[in-house]
């Protein structure tokens, strides 16, 4: 069945809603709306405004609420419009969501998920084309997951709804009109996967940069280059183990990040790699990542603030040249 | 138009490789400038000029293993015109000297000469551990990875020819010892030795040097293998069958004293360049030349002219223990002298039987050129020397 990203996160959602009286949907605009990028389209209709609630733009308020309720024994799906916004209620996510199992010595869990749309590409200007994935996965208490395939779109919020703790879900608007197959009836939110085995080079992405990895691994086929690709998935806690395991094969790593390099993803995935893997290592760990500015609105200085697949593929080059 | 050409650095040397220029076209020279550095199974040595002129062209690359007698480097005389004279080009080897075989033929050296000291070559952290589980040496390899970086395909390609790979670091230690066998066997094979010794008192030559050391700094001493060597170059002025060399058929007595000094070397093995003139050197202008030999002997920055035109040599083992030494002579020179330790000994004195600092001289003498005779007359002027340090 082909469907886009933006059809397996609602159908995900659908599922959420239909198999758990628990499981409800609250945020700006996700009732009558329709969702800010369509994904709750619907949801309303079929299961009515108990379970579908739109909220005020008070993000604090609304989080606070959904972590409440999951104290209470709910299993509340809270969409965070955007990360951008998601610096409002930062308190109720890091020093509640996260830390309360650990404060009531294990008494309370806050099973909650967050879901929130990030990254750039969109011509959206710099206060909403932020990535804050890896401020996110900086902390412990949570849970941090990027669906970048119609699999992950679909099927990670249903896992991410029977973790005990809280998970914070990054969609990605710029994969919204993806299409693809829907494959997997679950998965998991444990493991990074590899998207595409090779044996010279590993690109790891995450993300909207996923496709991007691709794409690079495609045209570094043609250059004679035979890369894997490793999709993250999983932010925190980070699975080290497939990232390694890819590169020790390969012997050289090219991370990818659309975040800003300094005090990224990217850096702890290259600190980590230089830790477990120096010895494996046949060059550099290298990086691309969002350049250090505010993203510009003119498309083409958007463009060429992000990681791009002509990035990625000078970058594995350079691993060799 | 001055030819300016590979020496040889001693017997042994019959090729070398250009390390370094220390010149560069359009430089003035002076006799005794250094030249270039080329290494030998010895050491690197710096390789002077005994000609003035103007650097005119420089016709071998560093790296490139050279034989004897190849036209390094062009000068121009004092006063010609550049283009004046026909050139020579490219550089052709000179037919070695009394060699049988051909000369090899002039080959670059591949590019994966190690780089020079304090320069690192990148080495992957994957390429480092591969080459040490097969045995081989990553500095040494060419490297094709970012920055020149040595990969692990660079040392697995490596492992998988290694017939074309590049040639293994010649082991200096090793090259060393070839050296020295070579040159011991010619002269034993060569040279009739004779041999004689001579125990010698050494109380008047203690108390003069005392004497001339007690207001001195330590730094500015003499020390008695001076004195020796000293004592050596003044009592060969009435033997001049000693001071030479035996070069094809015949022998050449030579004016100067230009003395070899046996120098061991930390790493093993050992040097004997010379310095010359010594004849006619006060004490304390010998002893700076001394010290400053043995400091670039083990620091390996030895000149050309030290390694090929010593006379005679002298070795002094007394610092070891031994109280006599039967040294071989380093062809082609036809005499070594050699020193065991100054001890004291039981000594007859005036009819008494005393305690006297003695120390037994060695002489090792070409038969060729001389006879046991004059030898032995040469060891009686060497004592009368050693004990009478002050005469010039």
């Amino acid at each position: 069945m082909t469907i886009t990203y933006r059809e397996a996160l609602r159908m995900g959602l659908r599922e959420a809603l239909a198999g758990d009286p628990r499981v409800f949907l609250m945020g700006e605009d996700v009732g009558r709306y329709g969702g800010t990028y369509a994904v709750s389209k619907g949801l309303l209709e079929e299961f009515g405004p108990e379970r579908v609630r739109d909220t005020p733009l008070s993000e604090l308020a609304f989080v606070g609420a959904g972590i409440g309720a999951a104290l209470g024994g709910m299993k509340p799906v809270v969409e965070v419009m955007t990360v951008n916004f998601s610096l409002l209620p930062l308190d109720q996510i890091v020093n509640t969501a996260a830390i309360l199992r650990h404060m009531s010595g294990g008494q309370f869990g806050v099973p909650v998920v967050i879901r929130m749309a990030t990254g750039a590409g969109r011509q959206l200007a710099a206060q909403h084309s932020h990535s804050f994935e890896g401020w996110y996965a900086h902390v412990p208490g949570l849970r941090i997951v990027a669906p970048a395939t119609i699999d992950d779109a679909h099927g990670m919020l249903g896992a991410a709804l029977a973790s005990p703790d809280p998970v914070l879900v990054f969609e990605y608007p710029a994969l919204f009109d993806m299409a693809g197959d829907l494959a997997a009836a679950s998965v998991d939110i444990s493991r990074a996967a590899v998207r595409r085995p090779g044996t010279r080079a590993t690109i790891v992405a995450y993300g909207a940069c996923v496709p991007k990895a691709l794409a690079a691994a495609e045209t570094l086929a043609g250059e004679g280059i035979n890369a894997e690709v490793v999709d993250l998935r999983v932010l925190r806690p980070l699975d080290m183990g497939t990232v390694l395991a890819s590169v020790r094969k390969t012997r050289r790593a090219v991370v990818v990040d659309e975040g800003w390099r300094s005090g990224s993803l990217s850096a702890e995935i290259s600190a980590r790699l230089m830790e477990e893997a120096f010895y494996d290592l046949d060059a550099p760990v290298a990086r691309v990542c969002r350049e250090e500015v505010p993203v510009p609105y003119p498309k083409h200085l958007e463009e060429a603030a992000l990681p791009q697949a002509a990035k990625i593929v000078a970058a594995a080059k350079g691993l060799f040249q | 138009m001055i030819e300016f050409r590979l020496p040889s650095l001693g017997a042994d040397m019959d090729e070398g490789k250009l390390l370094e220029w220390k010149v560069k076209p359009g430089d003035a020279l002076r006799k005794g400038d250094v030249v270039a550095v080329v290494d030998t199974t010895k050491a690197a040595v710096e390789v002077e000029t005994w000609q003035e002129g103007v650097v005119e062209a420089l016709l071998v690359e560093p790296g490139t293993t050279i034989p004897v007698g190849t036209v390094m480097a062009r000068f121009l005389a004092p006063g010609e015109k550049p283009g004046a004279a026909p050139l020579t080009e490219p550089a052709r080897p000179a037919p070695l000297p009394a060699a049988a075989a051909p000369a090899p033929p002039v080959a670059p050296v591949p590019a994966a000469v190690p780089p020079p000291a304090g320069e690192r070559r990148p080495v992957s952290p994957a390429a480092r551990r591969r080459a040490r589980e097969l045995g081989i040496d990553p500095d040494r390899l060419p490297g094709t990875g970012p920055h020149g970086a040595v990969t692990i395909d660079d040392v697995e390609r490596a492992a998988a020819s290694p017939a074309k790979g590049p040639a293994p670091a010649p082991d200096r230690a090793a090259e060393m010892r070839k050296a020295i066998a070579a040159a011991m066997s010619r002269s034993k094979r060569e040279i009739p030795h004779y041999y004689l010794a001579e125990p010698i008192p050494m109380r008047r030559a203690q108390a003069w040097l005392a004497e001339l050391n007690a207001t001195r700094p330590i730094t500015g001493r003499i020390l008695m293998a001076a004195v020796q060597l000293r004592a050596v170059a003044l009592a060969l002025r009435g033997f001049p069958e000693l001071n030479g060399t035996w070069q094809e058929g015949a022998y050449r007595p030579s004016a100067d004293v230009n003395t070899g000094v046996a120098i061991s070397l930390r790493q093993g093995g050992l040097v004997a360049p010379g310095i010359r003139g010594v004849q006619g050197l006060a004490i304390d202008e010998l002893m700076a030349r001394l010290a400053d030999l043995v400091k670039r002997a083990r620091a390996g920055t030895l000149r050309s002219s030290e390694f090929s035109d010593p006379t005679i040599t002298v070795t002094n083992l007394g610092d070891t223990g031994v109280e006599s030494t039967y040294p071989v002579i380093y062809p082609p020179q036809v005499a070594i002298v050699g020193f065991g330790r100054v001890a004291q000994r039981p000594w007859v004195e005036d009819g008494a039987v005393v305690a006297a600092p003695v120390v037994v001289a060695t002489l090792a003498a070409d038969h060729r050129v001389g006879d046991g005779h004059r030898g032995a007359a040469f060891l009686a002027e060497l004592s009368r020397r050693l004990q009478h340090p002050e005469e010039p």
